[in-house]
């Protein structure tokens, strides 16, 4: 079926009065009426198409971005910064001219629509960011958020993005080294599928997506463009499900792993010889958001020719062309001398390459269909001039309700058999349970440099074979301490992953963050939203450690159900020498067990106060960045020196958690002894931040606590490494066997 | 002069660098061979590397064998040159009938990633010579299609002839036949198994076991000694 006639710039000037259907597209009248005003007329249907994805909330950030400023505002002074917010991923040097990129983005809501090839395409997406910052992408992380674990559902969604993340990440050949697997409620109908990846370049390769020089050909690679994901950026990811439709189903993308790997590898070839000026790859909004970005961030204008674009389906019409989220292709910016070798190269490596456009010496994005030109706009309005919106927020009136309804206040065991069964009542809980039934599912040895990968603290990869350079990195993300306190909670998710970083002995440097919140059009949500991002940057310039970009996902609700308040942290860290990092595993019987830092009563939020009492009330661990920072020189400072053979940071589940872990992946028990001061419970149980458990060999005694006492850390030695059982004096034993059964058989039980 | 030994680049294989690496390791030269190319570059032995080459797509290893290189492989296979498969490596000698026998779906339907323990059952094979037979080791796997099927005739035929070169401990990670790991040809110079011996030859990486080592020093012993 043909158009007819085409709707170029030139026929919408003349037809002034033609309805489009922009709401249908995602956009609100007032939208509409500023697009009309910028171009001085109706926008042809290819222009509409481009700006309704373009200011759909996932790409422009219309409600996040007055907030967000606050992370370049608030951003500490850090030499280790290359490239900050706004490219593709932020990119941090590391030392010995090796320089990191890594990034976190949601694929939330199409993972819930068809969850395998929701998360499969989130992976794809995260590192096809890596690649066009000009790295070899070296590992992925995954922090996911399910429903209940024993709903019937996140028996459908969970091994669904499992498989997903599984097919794709290791058909890449990337290491799967990290992230959480977290359920509640709250996300029954949201789940969260956050993905992370880490790249590697030398300083002198990083590359920026920008259009430059006149004349430079614009170069289309990889998959052909098809049908699939059109509109997903606006329809999916900034509207609210209040149920599935059938009818959604294709608008989630389908992934190709096989041809992302040779995307990589013949990119990787690309930048070698140098044959790249600028790159972007295609991502939500695909053309449109490629083509508007590369043309605005440059010096010239872009013209482009639609025709040229390699099909799957050859009905498409342009709108549908500039719109899809076809997977797997990326758009490169190469002089004219320089494009034979480059599709040289992508013919050597099968991929398909075509010269679409070129950029020219004006400021406008011209695209042409049939010989009519369908789009003539300055790029900067469709990428950077979006909508900003100064969202109402106000503190819910249920805040002060929850944060009075004390989690100190809950009763306590009153025998020790109780004390014991809730020990094991918390290690075989879903969200306290081994994961392996979940990580086994992802290959850690790929690429061999995995130094560490879950359940370890952090994720650590080796980035340099002579020297023992690697980089260390941790996700997290606590939804229920953000809920009780959306400022206290953001700043709790960058405690712990700075605290996971410095306890395998790497040095915190730098973060990248993924929000994910609900409605921002609910004043409540908005709040959560302000004081989170506010928490965080707060955080980050009294830690010295800049946000370098990251992923704002909105809209996770269902109904008026908004998700848990989820800003998931992810911290990069650096090591010198990957032989000194610091494991979990308990090494040897007869090391000793020290506890650092302080421990209070603090249930609020707590997975004691969720799995014995199902409560969710009072007030979360309170921060102390000064404590953590002390905290993380002194874990540093041991692993380098040698004074610790084993550390575990403290974090949900507290004490007791983190023991039996250490325990098990070692197979190696432990007797504790309450230290004086504290009830039994309060020791096994609370989650006071800014702590870590160690193992230290006796030879090393001395010169460990003269360490801590002299740089004024609080260490408690709390027991020793030993025999086959964990045991707490005068309270309980239980068996590495028993414990075992329980922490590893509860997740493979909920999902066979 | 050390040896020279070839690790074949298909498109989608993923542990090419890293078997380089083990080789390098082990001491000898590894040499980068390309699908495309015909010419294995006057290698001593050949590498086919695990990866997920063509995407698995169709069946895995099964376009890979008609690849340009692996009608050279094949020749020279049969005329004695050392041949190991690796993973998708495997996958690929059998799809080019090199090893007998095929791979299936894992019989619990997943990927499926863990330090693997084998028992070494023949010692005497171009890449094993390194091994004591009966020697447990501790090997990663990762795979989705690793469970090896072939039919009674052939698995008494692989078993009488002292074929079976590497078996499955403890667990069967996907549900091969006999707990088969790895198996060899009639002459012993072309050897295939899932597991990943490239991924366990540093103190420092994986599972920080390095009982894959003896793979490349075997194979560099035997050419050298030759």
């Amino acid at each position: 079926m043909s158009r007819t006639p085409l709707d170029t710039v030139e026929h919408a000037a003349a037809t002034p009065d033609v309805e489009l259907p922009w709401a249908e597209l995602g956009l609100k009248k007032d939208e509409y009426e500023r697009v009309v005003e910028i171009l001085g007329r109706r926008p042809t249907g290819a222009e509409l198409a481009m700006y309704s994805v373009m200011w759909s909330e996932h790409c422009s950030y219309k409600s996040s971005k007055v907030h967000l400023r606050q992370f370049g505002e608030k951003a500490p002074q850090s030499d280790a910064l290359l490239v900050g917010i706004g490219e593709n991923a932020g990119v941090v040097d590391v030392g010995q001219g090796y320089a990191v990129t890594f990034k976190v983005e949601s694929h939330n809501h199409p993972s819930y629509v068809e969850p395998y090839q929701g998360a499969a395409t989130g992976v794809g997406g995260i590192v096809r960011d890596i690649i066009a910052m000009g790295a070899r992408p070296v590992a992925v992380v995954d922090p996911l958020r399910f429903g209940a674990a024993d709903h019937p559902d996140t028996k459908r969604v969970l091994p669904g993005v499992v498989a997903g993340i599984g097919g794709y990440g290791n058909c890449l050949g990337l290491p799967n080294i990290g992230g959480e697997v977290v359920f509640d409620a709250c996300y029954q109908g949201n789940p969260l599928v956050n993905a992370g990846a880490i790249g590697v370049m030398r300083h002198e390769d990083i590359h920026l997506a920008k259009a430059s020089g006149a004349g430079n050909k614009v170069i289309l690679y990889g998959a052909r463009t098809g049908g699939d994901g059109i509109g997903g950026a606006s329809i999916l990811a900034s509207e609210t499900f209040d149920d599935a439709k059938p009818s959604k189903r294709p608008a989630v993308q389908v992934g190709d792993p096989f041809q992302e790997k040779l995307l990589i590898e013949c990119t990787l070839e690309a930048f070698k010889e140098k044959l790249v000026v600028g790159i972007q790859d295609l991502g939500a909004a695909g053309l449109s958001c490629a083509t508007s970005e590369l043309a605005s961030n440059g010096s010239g204008g872009m013209r482009v020719t639609l025709d040229d674009v390699p099909l799957r389906d050859s009905t498409l019409s342009p709108e549908e062309i500039l719109m899809s989220e076809s997977q797997e292709r990326m758009c490169a910016v190469v002089e004219p001398e320089k494009v034979d070798r480059f599709l040289e190269i992508c013919d050597k490596w099968d991929v398909i390459a075509t010269v679409i456009g070129e950029v020219t010496d004006g400021d406008r994005l011209e695209i042409y269909w049939h010989g009519g030109k369908i789009v003539d706009v300055d790029p900067r309005t469709v990428a950077h001039d979006g909508p900003v919106y100064e969202r109402p927020y106000a503190r819910p009136s249920w805040q002060d309700e929850l944060q009075a309804d004390d989690a100190n206040k809950l009763p306590r065991p009153g025998t020790s058999e109780e004390l014991k069964q809730q020990v094991l009542q918390l290690v075989s809980s879903p969200n306290q349970a081994s994961k392996k039934w979940i990580t086994s599912q992802y290959d850690h040895f790929v690429q061999g440099n995995t130094v560490l990968a879950q359940p370890e603290d952090s994720g650590m990869i080796r980035i340099d074979e002579e020297t023992g350079l690697g980089v260390a990195i941790a996700t997290d993300g606590n939804g229920r301490y953000a809920k009780l306190d959306p400022y206290a909670g953001a700043q709790l998710a960058l405690s712990e992953a700075y605290r996971n970083v410095a306890t395998t002995g790497a040095k915190p440097l730098a973060v990248s963050d993924c929000l994910n919140f609900g409605s921002p059009e609910d004043p409540a949500v908005m709040w959560q939203f302000a004081e989170a991002i506010r928490g965080l940057a707060d955080a980050c310039q009294q830690l010295g450690t800049p946000v370098t970009g990251g992923n704002v996902s909105l809209y996770n609700q269902t109904g008026e159900a908004a998700i848990h308040p989820t800003p998931v942290v992810a911290v990069l860290g650096v090591i010198d020498d990957v032989a000194r990092r610091t494991p979990v595993a308990f090494q040897e019987e007869g090391q000793l067990l020290y506890l650092l830092g302080d421990t209070r009563e603090e249930f609020g939020g707590s997975a004691w106060s969720q799995v014995v009492h199902d409560h969710l009330g009072g007030l979360p661990p309170k921060v102390d960045l000064e404590r953590e920072r002390l905290l993380a020189e002194i874990l540093i400072s041991a692993s380098r020196d040698g004074m610790i053979d084993s550390a575990h940071d403290l974090s949900d589940g507290g004490l007791i958690q983190a023991v039996v872990e250490s325990a098990l992946l070692g197979g190696k028990g432990a007797r504790l002894v309450v230290p004086d001061g504290l009830d039994a419970c309060t020791f096994l149980f609370s989650e006071s931040a800014g702590r870590a458990v160690v193992a230290v060999p006796r030879s090393e005694e001395l010169r460990f606590n003269d360490m801590c006492g002299a740089r004024g850390l609080p260490v408690t030695r709390i027991g020793v490494v030993d025999g086959d059982s964990v045991e707490l004096q005068g309270e309980f034993e239980l068996s590495l066997e028993e414990l075992r059964t329980a922490h590893e058989e509860t997740i493979p039980a909920l999902l066979k | 002069m050390t040896a020279r030994i070839g690790v074949v680049t298909f498109p989608g294989s993923l542990d090419d660098r890293d078997t380089q690496r083990a080789i390098r390791l082990a001491g000898a030269e590894p040499v980068a061979l390309w699908h495309k190319d015909k010419d294995l570059h006057q290698v001593d032995a050949v590498v086919l590397p695990g990866g997920f080459s063509y995407g698995d797509y169709l069946r895995a290893g099964a376009i890979s064998r008609f690849s340009p290189v692996m009608e050279t492989v094949i020749e020279q296979a049969k005329a004695g040159l050392p041949v190991l498969g690796i993973c998708n490596g495997f996958q690929i000698l059998t799809e080019a009938h090199l090893l007998p026998g095929g791979m299936l779906g894992n019989d619990h339907l997943h990927f499926i990633c863990r330090d693997q323990k084998l028992r070494v059952e023949n010692a005497d094979t171009a890449w094993t010579v390194d091994y004591a037979s009966g020697q447990e080791i501790h090997i990663p796997l990762k795979n989705m299609d690793g469970r090896y099927v072939a039919d009674e005739y052939t698995l008494d035929k692989l078993e009488a002839e002292g074929r079976v070169v590497f078996r499955y401990l403890d667990f069967n990670p996907n549900g091969s036949l006999r707990d088969i790991a790895g198996i060899t040809n009639e002459a012993g110079n072309v050897v295939g198994l899932m597991p990943h011996p490239e991924h366990a030859t540093e103190p420092l990486i994986g599972t920080g076991r390095t009982d894959g080592l003896p793979f490349f020093t075997s194979i560099l012993k035997k050419l050298v000694n030759a």
